[in-house]
């Protein structure tokens, strides 16, 4: 075991072969912020046709390509590994274990993302086009009718799928097997547990989306039926297939952001979580109820009415533990001695913004209402607000809340500050208009649109603008901490924080907790 | 790993565990999702999928006290050049009383052709109770270049059909078939 107290290796293969998860965990952020200025290009993009109405910047066709390639690289290539790589540097460090269980997995579960996104990335340039079918792909449109470009598109989700398995397997065998002495199951940190509940959430859905696009592959050119009519088969069981995996995934999502706020809120209230196992109980419910609500996506395909009702109420179940997480949140900071620092104020953000995005949600699971919602901007209104406000706020939040222990620097608190009013105005301005113009009836994936939402559609670009503009102040900001910030020695970074991560030196070491540390208390107790 | 660790179990163990999971998974999309979502649009009669089956009738005896209209519709799949109609849009049966009809094609092409027709039934609660004892849409329909065809229908409206159901509207779409089925051409 001597050899593993060397630093790391130095150059380009440093990356390339290390199994340490401090690396691993540093290059999955990376990517991920890389694929989200990508993503939120393409936004840009659509935003810009949007300005006005008309035809203004780009064919209708490459607006499609914009609008499906924006989902699945925000999605897939954004929030997805930016979760992973945030699990992959603080759940060893958070339950004493020196690395993740299985370290070169890790290593390759990492290292197959880039190609895939290349290749999807790639197809943006092939003959006919990148795909142009939304993000969820449905059939027959992604067979029959897509592009050739669409193999590229399957092969590519089959790659990232299988990186997301790989690394969930590592996530749970490092939480199940690797934890120190005393680190119960009742004591790690909330993060640590909506981990767990999103890994296995993961494992189950991941190869669901698998089989969905090994079924288009095989309807394209392997001559089978499985989504045509004319051979037999069904439309509507692709969308089946794919709302199966596909509602599990939003939970996937937003389960590590709710992980975060449940470490922030408290360092920040100076207080420990209220309802600790409530919160626990409440992702697992959650968990579970994810995989019988699916069919709320496709209210409008004819369903007979027993399960327009089942999947229903079980939609309006959901908001029972979510509810509960909101308010053991507020009750967290209920009479805490409250500072608002970044991270908080990204947390504080959240929890408005989200709840909000839940209340739309609520909206949109009364079954007799959404056939007016249905596929209008009031739905890209609400996932927005769940998906943005919600996952992106939190994953803000938690760099500048572990940036400090991770680079021994501190990132200046004004630039901070000032990213998130910006964001958080951006964000209203984006997004709170196409409530309205959902509601009025415009649909989502157009490029132009009636003149009555002109102005609405207008304040949206303008306010999608300064939101992507206030994410290069997060970028110079984190790149600024790393190389000139003021140094920060303590090991408790934030007076409020808690947990095994900051007993560790700061800047983090490059091995932590090869000798299990003694987990004196439950976590996040005082 | 050195020291002391709260688990027994090698991480390995359960890694093939959750392995043979994924893998579970993969093989319930082919094996249990898609027969059971055909199972249950053939049980429950979801999506107007009517029976690929011919219906083998009870004897029972005709509800003259009520008459539903059945109508028929055809329509050609995108780029499928047939010519393709019910010789009768509209009939009024009792339920209960065998009827039967001719659609008719036309295959207008230089080419031999193959198509199937798939049906749908709307409203799509009425098709567990609409029988075909038989049905061009049983089988493929291969037809020569300018050759014509009349497929007959044979069909029997459940006694039982719900008395607020009072017009069935049954569809065929006809699609083009001849890439995927070269043995049918050799047999024109």
């Amino acid at each position: 075991m001597g050899d593993h107290h060397h630093g790391p290796a130095t150059g380009v293969t440093r990356w390339l072969f290390t199994t340490n998860h401090k690396d691993i965990g540093t290059m999955y952020l990376w990517f991920s912020f890389a694929m989200f200025l990508l993503g939120g290009f393409f936004a840009m993009v659509i935003r810009a046709e949007l300005f006005q109405p008309g035809m203004q910047l780009v064919e209708p066709g490459f607006f499609n390509q914009m609008t499906t390639l924006h989902g699945l690289i925000m999605v897939f290539g954004a929030i997805m590994p930016s979760f992973v790589g945030l699990a992959n540097w603080l759940i060893p460090m958070m339950i004493g274990a020196p690395d993740m269980a299985l370290p070169r997995m890790n290593n390759w579960s990492f290292w197959i993302l880039p190609p895939a996104f290349l290749m999807l990335a790639s197809t943006l340039f092939m003959e006919g086009g990148a795909p142009a079918f939304g993000w969820t792909f449905y059939a027959p449109l992604s067979t029959t009718y897509a592009a050739p470009s669409v193999t590229f598109f399957i092969f590519a989700i089959h790659i990232l799928g299988v990186s997301s398995i790989m690394g969930s397997i590592n996530i749970i065998a490092t939480v199940m097997n690797m934890r120190a002495p005393g680190m119960t199951y009742m004591k790690m940190p909330m993060f640590v547990w909506t981990w767990l509940i999103t890994a296995f959430l993961l494992v189950a859905v991941m190869p669901v989306l698998a089989g969905a696009v090994t079924m288009m592959l095989m309807d394209i050119h392997f001559g089978t039926s499985f989504f045509s009519a004319a051979g037999g088969g069904d439309p509507v069981l692709f969308q089946h297939i794919f709302w199966f995996f596909g509602h599990p995934e939003v939970y996937i999502i937003i389960l590590p952001a709710f992980g975060v706020v449940s470490q922030i809120i408290p360092a920040f209230s100076r207080k420990p979580l209220f309802g600790y196992a409530s919160m626990v109980y409440a992702t697992a419910s959650i968990a579970f109820l994810s995989f019988i609500v699916w069919a709320h996506h496709m209210y409008t395909v004819g369903m007979p009415l027993a399960g327009e009702l089942f999947f229903m109420y079980a939609t309006m179940l959901i908001a029972v533990p979510t509810g509960v997480k909101v308010f053991n949140w507020i009750t967290t900071m209920w009479r805490g001695s409250l500072t608002f620092e970044t991270p908080m104020l990204f947390c504080i953000g959240f929890l408005v913004l989200f709840t909000l995005g839940g209340f739309t949600g609520l909206m949109l699971s009364i079954a007799p209402a959404d056939f007016q919602y249905h596929d209008t901007y009031f739905v890209v209104a609400h996932f927005h607000y769940v998906m943005v406000a919600g996952a992106v706020f939190s994953m803000t939040a938690a760099i500048y809340y572990w940036l400090p222990k991770w680079c021994g620097r501190m990132y200046s608190e004004s630039m901070g500050k000032t990213h998130f009013w910006i964001s958080f105005i951006g964000f209203n301005i984006t997004f709170f208009p196409q409530h309205f113009v959902g509601l009025a009836g415009m649909p989502r994936r157009i490029p132009d649109y009636a003149l009555q939402f002109a102005d609405f559609n207008m304040m949206s670009s303008i306010g999608a603008f300064i939101y992507g503009a206030s994410q290069l102040l997060f970028l110079y900001n984190v790149v600024a901490t790393i190389v000139a910030g003021k140094p920060v020695s303590e090991e408790k970074v934030w007076d409020g924080a808690e947990g095994l991560e900051w007993t560790v030196a700061t800047p983090a070491p490059y091995h932590t907790f090869e000798e299990p540390p003694a987990v004196p208390k439950p976590v996040g107790t005082f | 790993m050195s020291g002391l660790r709260l688990s027994k179990v090698p991480a390995t163990d359960t890694a093939l565990k959750l392995l043979a999971v994924a893998v579970l998974m993969f093989s319930f999309v082919f094996v249990v999702m898609v027969p059971l979502y055909n199972v249950l649009c053939d049980a429950l009669g979801i999506n107007g999928k009517t029976s690929g089956q011919a219906y083998t009738s009870v004897p029972v005896s005709v509800d003259t006290s009520r008459k539903v209209t059945v109508q028929f519709v055809a329509i050609n799949n995108d780029g499928m050049p047939w010519t393709f109609a019910p010789d009768d849009r509209v009939m009024r049966v009792h339920p209960g009383a065998a009827t039967g009809t001719m659609f008719h094609a036309v295959n207008p092409t230089n080419a031999n052709m193959v198509a199937q027709a798939i049906p749908s039934i709307s409203p799509s609660r009425a098709a567990a109770f609409f029988h075909k004892t038989e049905c061009f849409c049983f089988d493929q329909q291969a037809l020569a270049s300018n050759a014509t065809v009349d497929m007959p229908l044979q069909f029997i409206v459940d006694q039982e059909l719900p008395g607020d159901i009072h017009t069935i509207t049954l569809s065929y779409t006809l699609f083009d078939i001849t890439d995927s089925v070269q043995d049918g051409l050799a047999a024109l």
